[in-house]
């Protein structure tokens, strides 16, 4: 019990520091109150490893459109034709975005023209040779980015999200 | 890579957390927020009964949504000495912005001080003084009595005008009536200061003098005005970015044509149909894309006329429009001035003073002396001839049926820091007071503000008009004590290259002296001082958030509280006045500013005392307020127009929609305000009359513009970026806006970048007579060739540095008419690699 007690004032520590580790803090603490529970609560969200194309889907510079982590969260897959920073497969092309904006939830068009996400509801822009970075606009993030895996076959896997999408507390439901 | 802050989740707001009322403390737009705090043991959870919204948070939710908020929205903060989670998000109830958050507002929660999760750690906690080299530490006592005795002994040896202050009148931020009139009370009520300043330009003068000697006060109609009118003339004003919520949720709706149902209701009797706009900015803006998207091309006309040359455009818009006689005819005749007054001897080049640049007068002898034709005013402007007149009848040819065509006059930096900025507000006045748009639904001639307004403080009449050049008297080594009261001249004030340089020197001389007296010989401390002033020494005094450029000069800093730290009252672009409640402690010992102003009286009454100067001692009486809301009833309350009726628990009752100054009575426990002001056609003028002003062009009016204009090759026009509140203050420690702008943009247009030989990224350096600075080459297509666009005021590049001395005859600076030559520095460096240069204009897909 004393042990457990010193888990909790570790994680509220944690908690308190904070950065992304506030939010790791939360989860930590909720699963460490319901002591019930056989395992504790882990330190972030679980991502599923969901396979969402393979590269033989993808055509240059036509978003392939994928839903992750969940049916309720759309985005889409691209091969830029270039190697980009976070990008995914031999040739470092592929990279994968939600689509929904994350200033007020509006759904983002592709505009292969420039390779940017742009939204209709109040012209924000997002580059996706640049990690999802907002050329203009009113989000206080930049475009959540998949974190992609592509296996021997081809597959490409997404398994995880490097911001908060938008209209959700927590990026797995 | 873009900076992502891989988070994952955030706490959810409990059904039980508390509530208070927010208005965003950036910008002039004032949207409604709230703040929730809980304790940071607690957590609501995603059933409808266990967090605050009552929604199933373990579902997506959709676009608009009430029920979501960004990490940015996200803090931990201390609340009566505890950490509390809060999370400050728009109000939808709020008829400012419905909900909607900007990129700077939706950034409120991640921008304030946080020991648990180290954000804004620069914030000042303490006092801080000059000592064994370097600041340090101390108590509020010590350093007030320092300073009471410095400033005691200089004004003993040089009168109050020994005594300079540059002093915010601003609301929202640190601002606020309680602030001003804290300020206001020690310097213009138990002193009569006249060497003074205010935050953004190098005097104690208006920005908008033109107007309101006509009898216009500048914010004049309502928000809702841009949902009504059938054109709005835009000038010198990038409203997507710096008003963003106002363009978004007020003009876009009837640029869509979504507002022709309301325009029916509330005015049957003509015809409406969708707003047009006419934008008069030499650069294409991201507001002129988007007012292209939303009415389309048709529908809105962009006057990119050659810089400086607004003046021109207006005297022939009104010269077209009076010779077409698109006026109204009853209103000009029955509540402005009928007889012409005699012209100053020095017409046209003069006013009739220095302190009236322009020429005050009829109808009929502004007509007269501002004649200018379309030919004329295209050669100056560059503006083709006919879309002048296209501008004039979209601004006042009357609609089908004869009514008269209701047009938004609005407008902003562009001419206020612009060319004869006295004659150039006049001109644009004349337009719509003679188009009958004043005080009238769909109408109102407005500037559409930096910050929200937050001014009530004793007479300033002792100041004098024009008022004294406070930065050249500092340069030319006058004064010798500076009070600053969150203004930052290294980052916002012209010709800063040379102010900077001397400050310098001057308060580097002082400190040399205080480091050779021990810190507890408080008389010889003061005497070293006092000894280094006479040599042309200078004692600097900074009241700060957090510590400032100038600050690096100063001797002592005093730290001062926020907006939310403090209860706080600003009003906002259409006069709404809104209590921002207290929601978190204060930074360690940071003291709201009226609260330090009291302490300052305090002391120097307590020292003057000392001294056997009890008479004067005795001005320094009445600042015994133990809180903000003391400041707010010995000021606001007493003296504002209306300032009777509003106290902070009316406020608190008005909540986010508060009311629109001026309060004019209480019915049934709630505020009344005036949606409108000059509905009844009664001007602010002795007579109630308002004045046309008799202005006509003059060419490039401050001294040295059109030399600079010869010499050097590039317009260094300049502005803000939507990211950006004011100079960064808080935004310079914000991760987000800093990986997006680790430098100031340059905007070039792509033809003079391989003229100098340089690509996107790449570190460039502004350079002309007056100084240099530097800039991140940002690639525009759209940008004319010769013409750059550079971010203001930011840390890591001051365009002030290249802004000339010259200023109007009112000491109004003209940062916008700058030139110089740019030549390549570096390639991009390590913190610019990862940026995007694309296109800021949003495309559709």
């Amino acid at each position: 019990m004393k042990r457990c007690m010193n888990l909790v004032d570790t994680g509220r520590r944690q908690f308190l520091r904070g950065g992304a580790a506030a939010a790791v803090g939360v989860a930590a603490g909720a699963g460490l109150r319901s002591e019930a529970k056989a395992a504790p609560a882990l330190a972030r969200v679980s991502y599923p490893s969901m396979r969402l194309a393979n590269i033989a889907d993808l055509k240059f510079n036509e978003p392939f459109e994928v839903a992750y982590p969940d049916g309720a969260a759309p985005g889409v897959l691209l091969k830029l034709g270039k190697a980009v920073e976070g990008g995914a497969g031999s040739d470092g092309d592929i990279v994968g975005f939600t689509t929904i904006c994350p200033h007020k939830g509006f759904p983002l068009a592709y505009s292969p023209g420039d390779q940017t996400f742009n939204c209709p509801g109040h012209y924000s822009r997002f580059d996706v040779e640049a990690g999802g970075m907002q050329v203009w606009g009113h989000a206080t993030q930049n475009l959540p980015q998949y974190v992609l895996r592509v296996d021997d076959k081809g597959d490409i896997y997404a398994e995880g999200v490097d911001e908060l999408l938008y209209g959700r507390l927590s990026n797995v439901l | 890579m873009a900076y992502k802050r891989q988070i994952d989740r955030l706490p959810i707001i409990p059904a039980d957390a508390k509530k208070h009322n927010v208005t965003c403390h950036y910008c002039i737009v004032g949207c409604g927020y709230h703040a929730y705090t809980w304790p940071v043991n607690k957590q609501g959870g995603t059933a409808p009964a266990d967090n605050a919204f009552g929604a199933d948070l373990s579902k997506q939710q959709d676009a608009n949504a009430d029920a979501w908020y960004s990490p940015s929205m996200y803090n931990i903060v201390k609340q009566n000495g505890k950490d509390v989670h809060i999370v400050i998000k728009p109000d939808a109830e709020c008829s400012v912005n419905s909900g909607l958050g900007s990129i700077r507002g939706a950034r409120m929660a991640e921008n304030r001080f946080s020991p648990a999760r180290m954000t804004q750690q620069q914030r000042l906690t303490d006092p801080m003084v000059w000592r064994y080299g370097q600041m340090h530490p101390t108590s509020w006592d010590d350093a007030l009595d320092l300073v009471a005795r410095v400033t005691a002994a200089v004004v003993k040896e040089r009168g109050e005008d020994g005594l300079v202050v540059s002093m915010f009148d601003h609301g929202g931020s640190a601002g606020g009536y309680e602030n001003t009139w804290g300020t206001g009370k020690l310097y213009f009520g138990a002193m009569k200061v006249k060497n003074v300043r205010i935050h953004n330009r190098p005097a104690y003068n208006s920005e908008v003098h033109g107007t309101r000697d006509m009898g216009i006060g500048e914010l004049n109609n309502c928000y809702e005005d841009a949902e009504l009118t059938d054109t709005i003339f835009l000038v010198g004003a990038n409203s997507l970015e710096t008003q963003t919520n106002y363009f978004l949720n007020h003009w876009v709706p009837n640029l869509r044509g979504s507002t022709i149902e309301k325009k029916k209701a509330q005015m049957p009797d003509e015809p409406h149909a969708a707003a047009r706009i006419v934008i008069v900015d030499p650069r294409r803006t991201v507001t002129v894309n988007a007012c292209e998207v939303e009415a389309g091309k048709d529908n809105v006309l962009h006057l990119a006329l050659n810089s400086g040359t607004d003046l021109a455009l207006f005297n022939a818009l009104f010269t077209y429009i009076a010779d077409k006689g698109w006026v109204d005819k009853a209103l000009i005749e029955q509540h402005t001035l009928r007889e012409a007054t005699t012209r100053p001897p020095l017409y046209p080049a003069r006013g009739i003073a220095d302190s009236n640049p322009g020429h005050l007068s009829s109808f009929e002898d502004a007509v007269a002396g501002n004649h200018m034709s379309i030919e004329d005013a295209a050669k100056i402007t560059g503006l083709k001839p006919e879309d002048i007149v296209k501008a004039a009848e979209w601004i006042a040819m009357p609609k089908e049926g004869g009514k008269r065509r209701r047009t938004m006059v609005a407008y902003e930096k562009g001419v206020i820091w612009g060319n004869d900025n006295y004659r150039t507000n006049g001109a644009l006045v004349n337009i719509a007071l003679a188009t009958g748009n004043v005080g009238q639904m769909g109408g109102g001639c407005v500037r559409l503000g930096g910050h929200q307004e937050g001014y009530v403080r004793p007479s300033d009449a002792h100041v004098g008009r024009p008022a004294t050049y406070v930065d050249r008297l500092l340069i030319s080594g006058q004064g010798g004590i500076h009070h600053i009261w969150a203004c930052d001249h290294y980052k916002t004030t012209l010709n800063a290259d040379e102010f900077k340089r001397i400050y310098k020197k001057r308060t580097d001389m002082v400190k040399d002296a205080m480091s050779t007296v021990t810190w507890g010989d408080r008389a010889g401390m003061v005497e070293a001082i006092m000894a280094a002033v006479r040599q042309g020494g200078l004692f600097s005094v900074d009241i700060d958030i957090v510590p400032s450029k100038i600050g690096q000069a100063s001797h002592v800093w005093l730290p001062a509280a926020e907006s939310g730290e403090m209860n706080l009252t600003s009003m906002n672009g259409e006069r709404r006045m809104r209590l921002v409640e207290r929601y978190m402690d204060p930074p360690g010992n940071a003291k709201p500013d009226c609260l330090i102003a009291a302490g300052l009286a305090q002391n120097m009454e307590r020292v003057l005392r000392e001294a056997g100067n009890g008479s004067y001692a005795d001005q320094f009486k009445g600042f015994d307020w133990k809180t903000e809301e003391d400041a707010f009833m010995d000021g606001y309350h007493q003296h504002a127009s209306g300032g009777k009726f509003v106290t902070y628990d009316a406020l608190r009752a008005m909540g986010n929609n508060g009311f629109q100054e001026p309060a004019t009575s209480l019915h049934d426990g709630k505020i009344v305000g005036t949606k409108r002001v000059y509905s009844d056609g009664n001007f602010s003028t002795d007579d109630g009359k308002a004045r046309f002003m008799d202005a006509p062009w003059r060419g490039l009016q401050a001294p040295g513009k059109e030399a600079q204009k010869t010499k050097f090759k590039y317009l260094i026009n300049n502005g803000r970026a939507n990211q950006i509140w004011q100079n960064a203050f808080l935004d310079q420690d914000n991760d987000f806006v800093m990986d997006r702008w680790p430098y100031p943009f340059i905007e070039m247009n792509p033809a003079d970048m391989a003229d100098l030989g340089v690509n996107e990224g790449d570190l460039v350096e502004v350079f002309n007579d007056e100084g240099a600075t530097q800039a991140m080459v940002y690639p525009t297509g759209t940008a004319k060739k010769g013409e750059t666009f550079m971010l203001f005021a930011f840390p890591t590049g001051v365009q002030g540095n290249v802004v000339n001395a010259g200023v109007n005859e009112l000491i109004l600076p003209n940062y916008k008419q700058t030139w110089a030559n740019i030549r390549k520095l570096a390639d991009k460096p390590a913190a610019v690699a990862h940026l995007t240069f694309k296109s800021k204009e949003y495309a559709a897909g």
